[in-house]
């Protein structure tokens, strides 16, 4: 661990109003590594995102990206959002998406036209999306989408890839794909990754961390020392039993009378067993 | 009235030379309305915002409506009414939800304090009926000075704000990640869209505005994905719209608009049918 972090928390504290999403976190991510982020909904996995973006702000302690406190529209950090259909009134094709990464933020109309159409060709073929560069994004798949964004996120050449739930109503196969694509990309150029995911599995062979986010509370280590049945509970402060079942990664609540699905399309780390707002969500009757 | 006599009504060559000269204003204002609406109908599409550019005209109509009672500059007037309509929407609807509820609530009412000035007014009928479908048969040079400058400064405000407006319209969480002040610029595009509507009204109408500031846009993005070409059409569409409407209605007795709205919308059509015809796999979802 003796190279420049490229993420430091110092310390850091969030909360709105009473409630205290995390505290007391230090961390450093260096360069390469991919940290996953777990946790159940409303335990501030994308206000954690945010705060290394510069679009929320900590309550207590400090945030560093490379050295430098965290500023806004910084090109060192780049986001993968979550997949959302783009409507058919967006007259874009897949290049123009990629091409606003690059000078997107830049007032006036775009006149460095040739350059910004040599780098994109590049983003694009990076990511495997070399195929439909000139067709409209609205006419394009949730997994196509994606690829995009990565190409996007990875056109200012960041330290670090903040990725906020990408496979997200994405197919199982998409969902390996973009985290290849997200992998190969963060190993290539020594930028870290920080993964915020409902689901472990299609990561699960990349993950060098885990940062469990749950009931104000947090715990940080490796795959091994954070997915496990003693950790959970005690974060969750109520049973929860953690499963392996051909090389994946299945939590159950600790009862008995609550399994959950076996695989993440249920999102099974979502349901935490001492979350009071489960019963009303309906999902195991 | 039978057929014959409408179509004497519609289209009348007969004095055209005699004509042409005296709508020369007029020609030149639509001319730059083509520029205004084909530019900011890109815009109004992506992000969604149709129900409020009406709402923002019946506003602008009340204080047009207004400005004519009290005997002033109508321009003058229906820049100021869209700009309170604008500004409102501006600040209350940031979500598009919340804005649809409220053009909803502003419109009535806009279109009640529109009425109410006009039966108090008591100058000549013609002028009150024009402010709701149109009349630009008679542009004077004060009135086709003051819509040129506006057209002129929305044209102007759009180049400059482009690239981040199409950041942010199309992709606003990535948009604003990156750094683009996204709630800033929707609120300077909320001011640039209400001098739009404001030129607008004095051609076609409060009640009209819509075809020339979303058709000729809507239109160009059923048979374009392509941005530079999309926008291209869209003025392309808009022009041949107002301008072709005004020389149309030089052959007939009836007022402009049905001539502009008829054409705006034949292209509209025109433009779903190549589509259709290019790919019907996107109609059968």
């Amino acid at each position: 661990m003796s190279p420049a972090p490229i993420v430091t928390f110092e310390n850091a504290r969030l909360a709105y109003g009473p409630r205290v999403l995390w505290e007391g976190l230090d961390l450093q991510v260096q360069p390469g590594e991919f940290l996953a982020v777990l946790g159940p909904n409303g335990s501030g996995k994308t206000s954690f995102i945010n705060t290394m973006l510069g679009t929320t702000a900590l309550d207590a302690g400090r945030v560093f990206i490379d050295g430098a406190p965290v500023c806004r529209g910084s090109d060192s950090v780049g986001l993968i959002p979550q997949q959302r259909p783009f409507g058919d009134n967006v007259p874009l094709r897949a290049r123009d998406l990629v091409a606003l990464g690059i000078d997107g933020t830049r007032p006036g109309i775009r006149l460095a036209r040739r350059a910004v159409r040599a780098k994109v060709d590049e983003l694009l073929e990076l990511v495997g999306a070399g195929g439909y560069a000139n067709r409209a994004v609205s006419d394009l798949s949730g997994g196509e989408q994606q690829r995009l964004r990565a190409a996007q996120a990875l056109a200012g050449d960041p330290k670090v890839l903040l990725c906020d739930e990408p496979l997200l109503s994405l197919d199982l196969h998409h969902q390996q794909a973009i985290s290849e694509v997200i992998h190969h990309q963060a190993v290539q150029r020594g930028s870290a990754v920080i993964f915020v995911t409902h689901e472990i599995n299609p990561i699960l062979p990349y993950v060098d961390r885990v940062l469990y986010l749950a009931e104000g509370r947090f715990h940080l280590g490796s795959v091994d020392e954070v997915m496990r049945t003693e950790v959970l509970s005690e974060l969750y402060g109520a049973p929860v039993q953690v499963l392996r079942v051909n090389g994946r990664i299945v939590v159950v609540s600790g009862d008995g009378n609550r399994a959950l699905p076996p695989d993440g399309h249920d999102h099974a780390e979502d349901a935490g067993p001492a979350s009071g707002a489960q019963g009303a969500n309906g999902k195991q009757a | 009235m039978d057929f014959a006599d409408f179509i004497e009504k519609a289209f009348n060559f007969e004095d055209y030379a005699l004509l042409l000269p005296l709508v020369g204003n007029s020609l030149v204002a639509g001319a730059a309305l083509g520029i205004v609406g084909g530019l900011i109908g890109i815009f109004i599409m992506m992000r969604d915002m149709a129900f409020a550019v009406h709402g923002i005209a019946e506003l602008s109509f009340a204080g047009a409506a207004f400005a004519l009672l009290i005997g002033v500059d109508v321009v003058t007037g229906s820049v100021f009414g869209s700009l309170i309509a604008a500004l409102i929407l501006g600040v209350l609807g940031t979500r598009a939800r919340d804005r649809n509820s409220i053009t909803g609530v502003l419109m009535p009412f806009g279109l009640g304090l529109g009425i109410l000035f006009l039966s108090l007014y008591e100058g000549r009928s013609a002028n009150k009926f024009g402010l709701l479908t149109g009349q630009i048969v008679a542009v004077d040079d004060v009135q086709l000075g003051g819509m040129l400058m506006l057209s002129a400064v929305v044209v102007l405000a759009l180049a400059l704000i482009w690239r981040p407006l199409t950041f942010a319209s199309a992709d606003p969480v990535v948009a604003n990640a990156r750094g683009v002040r996204t709630a800033g610029l929707s609120i300077i595009f909320m001011m640039v869209l209400a001098l739009a509507v404001a030129v607008t009204i004095q051609v076609v109408g409060a009640l009209l505005v819509l075809a020339l500031l979303i058709t000729p846009a809507a239109a160009a993005m059923r048979v374009s994905s392509n941005p530079v070409l999309t926008v291209i059409l869209s003025v392309l569409f808009a022009e041949l719209a107002v301008v072709g409407g005004i020389l149309l209605a030089l052959a007939g007795s009836l007022p402009i608009s049905p001539y502009v709205t008829t054409i705006s919308f034949v292209i509209y059509l025109v433009c779903r049918g190549i589509e259709a015809v290019r790919s019907p796999r996107r109609h059968q979802v």
